[in-house]
């Protein structure tokens, strides 16, 4: 597979690698130990609940939220370096374009934000229309396009200056399965050209089309696996019954933790009744003994 | 890479950005042509307004008209300004930017340069219109009241930059006019002379960039040529524009 390919490619740096990634916001936290490492050009899905902190995670792979603990290498440069500004993409949760612009004009600012000029820019522009399929609706305003089609000008917007990693966060969402499908041709042809990609979801059936899945739940990384060996590590048939497996055993783990971290201070408690029995016996004798 | 190399360099912000930023924002106000009308006809229609009002004290006109100069156009600009850049912000734009080769000073100044060309567009619009048609009657030249009115916009939209960081929304911003652009109104020397008023009062006023804009204006139109005071009074809301811009790059964050 993709992902074995890659990783024994010796000297190749990850794509992506966190270190004991932790981040609190204010008495929160949001993410907690969080560690894994995504090979060049694969599609790596980040899957979880709404609220598991898919986006805190996304955010700091992009650099856009600073970690409280731990740190994030991303293509060999610590996140949010300048030097990865034009080699990530970032596509946010809600579409981050210009509503009463057009598609072009969008698209136009954006590759002169990514500092791209004259032919380039005009190359790239065209590039992305037809990569994402709005050829048709190149003039039309952003606001007046369809949802899918609006969230379609914001991927196209981070397809310009061909980025060696994408992260998304939940590009698909609210999708119909048409168009859903289509997006996923494209990410597929974007990892074979050489791209990694980043995708979060919480739609667990979007699992079958990566190379690798990042389960999340409550801040904290449940398992970093492909789909086959997470099948046959849980013994389950989908990766959403795989999910529950693994929840339950993690909050099984948690209460032995708990019970375990508990014990040190189970004996003194114990203790306490025997103590008038251990005041019984002469204690110079014990300390001259 | 071509933008290592830009990065390095010493500029804080790079040129083509800003333009395009420039143009980008220009390119969404045309768009909304409600907007646009109401941004320039605004101090026009106000202009006219106060002229009708002082309809039998031509003095009171000529005595206030210049005035206006310095504040009209902070208010309507503080408005299309914090509301525009709060958008930014909300949407997601801003942040998105940020993850580019683009600096905070990109952003920032691309909108004064699309803002202070409305200014310009506003302030020749409503400055010919009272030396034209409504007969204002001013000691000196018709440019200067144009220079303070652009400066007004600009203090108006360095305001509202300012402003958009701290809303959470439009509302908010909104807000925010009465609380820190009216009092400026008030105690700038408009309704009762500066020195006439409670001691605390007079002091707060003289820190208010708003009072030297309007003060300038009076100096416009009650000197010929131009004074010392109008280009020191013109330099202080200058100042407090670059100051204040500069403020507002810094909520900019990544």
């Amino acid at each position: 597979m993709h992902y074995n390919d890659h990783s024994a490619a010796p000297g190749d740096l990850p794509a992506v690698a966190a270190y004991g990634l932790g981040v609190e916001r204010g008495a929160h936290t949001l993410l907690r130990n969080v560690s894994f490492t995504i090979p060049r050009g694969s599609i790596v899905g980040l899957l979880g609940p709404s609220g598991c902190g898919k986006t805190t995670l996304l955010r700091s792979v992009v650099g856009v939220q600073e970690a409280t603990h731990g740190h994030v290498q991303v293509l060999g440069h610590p996140a949010g370096s300048p030097r990865l500004r034009t080699r990530v993409g970032y596509v946010t949760q809600a579409p981050s374009v210009y509503g009463d612009l057009t598609v072009l004009e969008n698209l136009r600012y954006f590759s002169a934000a990514l500092g791209l000029r004259g032919w380039r820019r005009e190359d790239a522009v065209v590039r992305v229309v037809k990569e994402v399929a709005l050829t048709s609706y190149a003039d039309k305003m952003v606001c007046r396009l369809s949802g899918g089609q609006y969230s379609r000008v914001s991927l196209a917007v981070a397809l310009l200056n061909r980025p060696d990693l994408l992260v998304m966060d939940e590009p698909t969402v609210g999708l119909d399965p048409m168009v859903r499908r289509e997006l996923w041709q494209v990410f597929q042809r974007l990892a074979a050209e050489g791209a990694t990609l980043l995708v979060s979801s919480h739609v667990m059936d979007e699992a079958d089309r990566c190379d690798w899945l990042l389960l999340m739940r409550a801040g904290r990384l449940l398992a970093g696996a492909d789909r086959q060996s997470l099948l046959r590590h849980t013994g389950c048939t989908d990766v959403e019954e795989a999910f529950m497996h693994l929840v339950r055993s993690a909050a099984a783990a948690e209460e032995r933790a708990r019970q375990r971290a508990a014990e040190p201070f189970l004996p003194p408690l114990l203790a306490r009744p025997g103590e008038p029995e251990g005041a019984r016996t002469p204690l110079p004798a014990d300390v001259l003994s | 890479m071509s933008h290592g190399r830009r990065r390095a360099g010493r500029l804080p912000f790079s040129p083509t950005i800003t333009g395009a930023t420039a143009v980008r924002v220009l390119q969404q106000i045309s768009r909304d042509r409600g907007s646009t009308a109401l941004l320039l006809g605004i101090p026009c229609m106000l202009m006219v307004l106060l002229k009708l009002m002082f309809h039998d004290a031509e003095d009171a006109f000529e005595r206030v008209g210049p005035q206006v100069f310095g504040i009209f156009p902070v208010i309507v600009m503080y408005l299309v300004a914090s509301v525009s850049t709060l958008r930014e912000r909300t949407t997601g734009t801003a942040e998105r930017l940020l993850t580019m080769p683009v600096q905070r000073l990109d952003i920032v100044l691309g909108y004064s340069l699309a803002f202070s060309f409305l200014a310009l567009l506003q302030a020749v619009l409503s400055t010919l219109l009272a030396v034209g048609p409504l007969g204002l009657d001013i000691k000196g030249p018709p440019y200067l009241l144009m220079i303070i009115a652009m400066f007004g916009a600009l203090l108006g939209l360095a305001l509202g930059l300012l402003v958009s960081a701290f809303a959470r929304n439009e509302f908010q911003a909104v807000q925010f006019l009465p609380a820190g652009v009216l009092p400026q109104f008030l105690v700038c020397g408009l309704f009762v002379p500066r020195d006439e008023m409670q001691g605390v009062l007079s002091a707060v006023a003289k820190v208010m960039p708003m009072t030297y804009a309007v003060q300038a204006a009076t100096e416009a139109a009650t000197h010929t040529g131009v004074t010392g005071i109008f280009v020191r009074d013109a330099l202080l809301v200058l100042g407090c524009v670059i100051l204040v811009l500069v403020a507002s790059a810094a909520t900019l964050e990544r």
